[in-house]
């Protein structure tokens, strides 16, 4: 990290989005963060990827629950509302923030043990219920706020940088959220900016439960042999399942993939995700075929990323909930209040 | 036998079922009859914390002058149970009646020699009338009404006008009820002797309403404006976030789209229900949740967060005997400490104190306004006993006139007009600072929300000196929040007097009775009826005003009492403590003895007027 302050000033070549801003203006303060650490990497994913899908940045909620994955929202999209909340719990503050302004996006970012561990319940629960949301965990195998204590989500076998192993059976949050009815899952890898990109604008655009489960080794405390979350290893053993190309509109498709690599699938929204096929069986509209396949490839010892599934058709909570379309914040007293007359009528039925 | 004097419109009735047995709406009736009679009446259910087969009972105050509490002692008991046929028997007041059934023999010796004993065979006669099992059951209940109508000299026309409602449009019901009821009470007119209890047509219930007190919160949430409610079931609260729902259904879907201006979440725990609360609040959403004691206990890390950061939230906690496995049925206050002090770190909460249902409507309504006024967690401290017993209450209020108090949020007028925006800053110099709703302005007023290590513009901050800034600030919006919160209700006694009593929420009813009992013993006392915290300051001069107050709760620890020795600086020798908390609601008898003898003991003499 570094105690600089970032300079205000930009270079007059700065490519600036529909909306007329630059990269530089989804940014937020800076990192605090370990240099190296693969959360600052997904920061800068996320500012990308907002940067290109014209967001105007105060129209995303940003929220957190407490570890190092839950600080970075500091350090992206300076311009939106941000909410560090308790412990595990930022699923149920999304819940509710997104019951009260159905046009927001929300951003959820958490840790493996803040999602893993003490907040598994709500990280289940709220893809249960199908929030519109892009739940981001940013996944070190380790606590390091606390230095070093393994996470639910290392690997049986795994070693710490003290040399403990790790006896417990691993959390696949992935294999959870398919289970749990996520309407969007996928995995990546911070240190793979070009497959991590395209699936945040995805999920952004997602009118449903997102999940991005992203490896993101910690340099202080997860980054040696012997770890199942290091750059190195995390290296040798990804597996991307397909590429995602992003595209907004529906352009051309280009001539320079081979037939049967390439799969359109068009948004709600009318966008359209490309896919570029990079092992020809996986269907990433089969969620049970999706457990399979993750569940064999891990067995083997790979680490599958990619977008592993997509349902084109999601309904979300506020459509469970056939509320109305103004958002809750907006409504006032004539529409939510009975008012007197309403009461006599109430009153002569109860004597 | 002891000497009696004929009772009219002025008894206590209890009735001893067993639960699941189909008696509680049978019951309902016969208490609804006596007030359609314009006789007050205040029933209490004492239930267990079971579906089916355990001891329950149903307790009915009838009071012409308006007594709505519990009086203490049984002067009519209908022993239904044989499992508490002892405990029920013991429980009447001398000269009292048992009224039970008789179709099985019982030995003399379970009886009392100072009691009637008037035997009816209710299972020979259901058995004789009807071969269905549920059939027999549930007749028998409206049998037993029929008989203590022709006993009390209840109206009949009146019974049969509320099975007329009850069943309206299953018509099919109607007829064999009419008939078990006429069955009941053609019985007892010709075997049963007369007693001295009488209901006689009076006019004193005026236009009162009779409802239960979850569901008039719930109600005070929908008038309050509440878009967003997220509980786990929890007695004695479950019924309160039911009833929110049943409203939600009637007042709060668009006529034109049929869509809902509402949105109720079941969560997975306590926990998830509190987040879900701030989150809406944090948003700019009116949000609430219900629960009881060990929910607050579950929500303490959330509650503190909502108290540092300042975000609105609603807490109706409707309190019963603790721990988590402790007496769920049974009613309390014992929350209070719990509520007033929630969570780790320095904090403080606003709690409200409801007495009736009218109050949990009203209060459930303005904790709204102040949750958004102050920014912070409010509690709404209920209990089982005005929860969960329908109250005979005054009519529910609203002035359309009323505008909701968002409190202090900055628009994007107010943004783009340059307005600083220091979303900790103590603008007005009243502790409250401004807020924005996320989404408000492309460029003003974003912040970001944590607990403590912040400075005033919301910066992340783990200095001293903005710490103790911000944490005197939150005194100085407690401070303000005294002028927001309900003032006490006063009582005085009829002479000057140096005694006085305090008391708060479900205690109300039965110390109307219990002050009207000692004025009689030549008693006289000042009485102040809490109904907020922080104090406010009529609070504190009340008690300066008195030599000794008795303080008067429903738990073991006295802890209103050690809040105002606490909060306002009081000798604590000063606050005599009268304590009820065996689970049942709280009796005029009961009050009436402790502050007698603790007055005697005293030798408190009547102050005399000042010759001129």
């Amino acid at each position: 990290m570094t105690y600089l302050a970032k300079p205000r000033l930009h270079h007059p070549a700065l490519e600036h989005n529909k909306l007329g801003f630059t990269r530089r203006d989804y940014e937020g303060a800076i990192s605090t963060l370990c240099a190296g650490c693969g959360h600052d990497s997904i920061s800068a994913a996320i500012i990308q990827a907002c940067f290109e899908l014209d967001l105007p940045p105060h129209r995303i909620a940003k929220l957190s629950g407490i570890g190092c994955s839950s600080k970075t929202p500091t350090y992206f999209l300076g311009s939106s509302h941000g909410f560090n909340s308790v412990h595990g719990r930022m699923p149920s503050v999304l819940t509710g923030a997104n019951l009260a302004n159905r046009e927001l996006i929300y951003l959820g970012v958490s840790g493996d043990g803040d999602s893993a561990s003490i907040g598994l319940g709500q990280f289940a629960h709220s893809l249960r219920r199908g929030v519109n949301m892009v739940y981001i965990v940013e996944n070190n195998g380790v606590y390091g706020l606390t230095k070093g204590q393994f996470s639910a989500t290392a690997d049986k076998g795994s070693k710490s940088k003290k040399g403990a192993l790790n006896t417990d059976a691993p959390i696949d949050m992935v294999s959870m959220a398919l289970q749990l009815g996520a309407t969007f899952v996928a995995r990546s890898f911070s240190g793979d900016k070009e497959q991590l990109v395209p699936l945040i604008k995805a999920a952004v655009l997602h009118r449903g439960a997102a999940f991005i489960d992203v490896i993101s080794p910690c340099v202080a405390f997860n980054n040696h042999p012997g770890s199942t979350k290091s750059y190195d290893y995390v290296r040798e053993h990804n597996e991307a399942v397909n590429r995602l190309d992003f595209i907004t509109g529906r352009p051309e498709i280009k001539a320079d993939y081979a037939p049967g690599t390439v799969e359109e699938v068009t948004q709600h929204d009318g966008t359209v995700l490309r896919l570029r096929k990079l092992h020809a069986e996986y269907d990433p509209h089969d969620r049970i075929a999706a457990m399979r396949y993750l569940q064999e490839r891990q067995a083997a010892g790979e680490v599958v990323t990619g977008l592993l599934y997509a349902d084109p058709e999601p309904a979300d909570l506020h459509a469970h909930l056939n509320t109305v379309d103004m958002p809750f914040n907006q409504l006032g007293e004539r529409e939510l209040c009975p008012g007197a007359a309403a009461l006599d009528t109430l009153n002569a039925s109860l004597r | 036998m002891p000497q009696e004097a004929q009772r009219t419109n002025d008894f206590v009735i209890k009735f001893a079922n067993v639960n699941g047995s189909g008696s509680a709406s049978a019951n309902a009736l016969f208490a609804k009859s006596i007030l359609r009679m314009g006789v007050p009446v205040s029933p209490r259910n004492i239930f267990p914390s079971n579906i089916q087969g355990l001891p329950t009972w149903y307790e009915v105050r009838v009071s012409e002058a308006g007594y709505l509490g519990r009086r203490g002692g049984v002067d009519l008991m209908v022993a239904m149970n044989p499992q508490t046929w002892d405990q029920d028997v013991a429980e009447i007041e001398p000269g009292g009646y048992l009224f039970y059934d008789s179709t099985r023999p019982i030995p003399k010796s379970k009886f009392r020699d100072d009691i009637h004993v008037i035997g009816m065979p209710l299972t020979e006669i259901c058995n004789r009338e009807y071969s269905d099992a549920r059939e027999r059951q549930l007749f028998k209940n409206i049998i037993y009404v029929g008989a203590l109508s022709a006993l009390l000299e209840l109206d009949l026309k009146e019974v049969e006008k509320l099975i007329g409602e009850q069943y309206k449009g299953k018509e099919k019901l109607l007829e064999p009820n009419i008939k078990a009821l006429h069955m009941g009470r053609d019985y007892a007119a010709s075997f049963l002797p007369s007693i001295d209890l009488k209901v006689k047509r009076v006019d004193k219930v005026g236009n009162r309403i009779f409802l239960e007190g979850n569901s008039a919160a719930a109600l005070g949430a929908v008038y309050g404006g509440a878009t967003v409610a997220a509980w786990y079931p929890i007695t004695p609260s479950s019924s309160l976030a039911e009833a929110f729902a049943r409203h939600c259904r009637k007042y709060r879907v668009d006529p034109n789209t049929g869509k809902s201006r509402f949105a109720i979440i079941q969560a997975e725990d306590e926990l998830a229900s509190i987040g879900m609360v701030i989150g809406a609040a944090w948003n700019g959403a009116r949000a609430f949740t219900a629960t009881s004691g060990p929910g607050i206990s579950l929500m303490q890390e959330f509650i503190g967060l909502a108290y540092f950061a300042e975000v609105p939230a609603v807490i109706f906690d409707v309190q019963r005997g603790g721990p988590s496995t402790g007496m769920p049925t049974r009613t309390q206050q014992s929350d209070v400490l719990l509520c007033a002090y929630a969570s780790h770190g320095d904090t403080k909460h606003v709690l409200l104190f409801p007495a009736d249902p009218k109050e949990a409507f009203d209060l459930g309504a303005q904790a709204f306004d102040l949750a958004d006024r102050l920014q912070t967690p409010v509690f709404v401290m209920l209990d089982l006993d005005i929860g969960m017993n329908e109250r005979l209450c005054e009519p529910l209020e609203w002035n359309d006139a009323h505008h909701y108090d968002r409190g202090k949020v900055m628009s994007f007028q107010d943004l783009e007009a340059g307005k600083e925006f220091g979303r900790y800053l103590d603008a007005d110099g009243d502790g409250i600072p401004y807020r924005t709703y996320p989404g408000t302005h492309p460029a003003r007023g974003a912040y970001f929300t944590r607990g403590t290590t912040k400075d005033r513009y919301a910066r992340y901050s783990e200095a001293g000196l903005d710490y103790v800034e911000n944490m005197q600030r939150l005194l100085r919006k407690f401070e303000t929040a005294k002028q927001h919160v309900p003032k006490p209700e006063l009582r005085a006694a009829r002479h000057p007097t140096r005694s006085a009593v305090l008391y708060f929420g479900s205690t109300a009813p039965a110390m109307q009775e219990a002050l009207d009992r000692l004025t009689e013993q030549g008693l006289h006392l000042d009485a102040l009826r809490v109904r907020a915290f922080p104090f406010t300051d009529e609070v504190s001069e009340f008690i300066a005003e008195h030599d000794q107050v008795f303080v008067v709760e429903q738990n073991r620890d006295a802890q209103l009492r050690m809040l105002l020795v606490n909060e306002c600086v009081i000798d604590p020798a000063k606050l005599i403590p009268i304590l009820h908390y065996d689970g049942t609601p709280i009796t005029a008898r009961f009050i009436v003895a402790e502050i007698a003898q603790q007055m005697n003991a005293l030798k408190v003499a009547p102050l005399r007027r000042v010759a001129p």
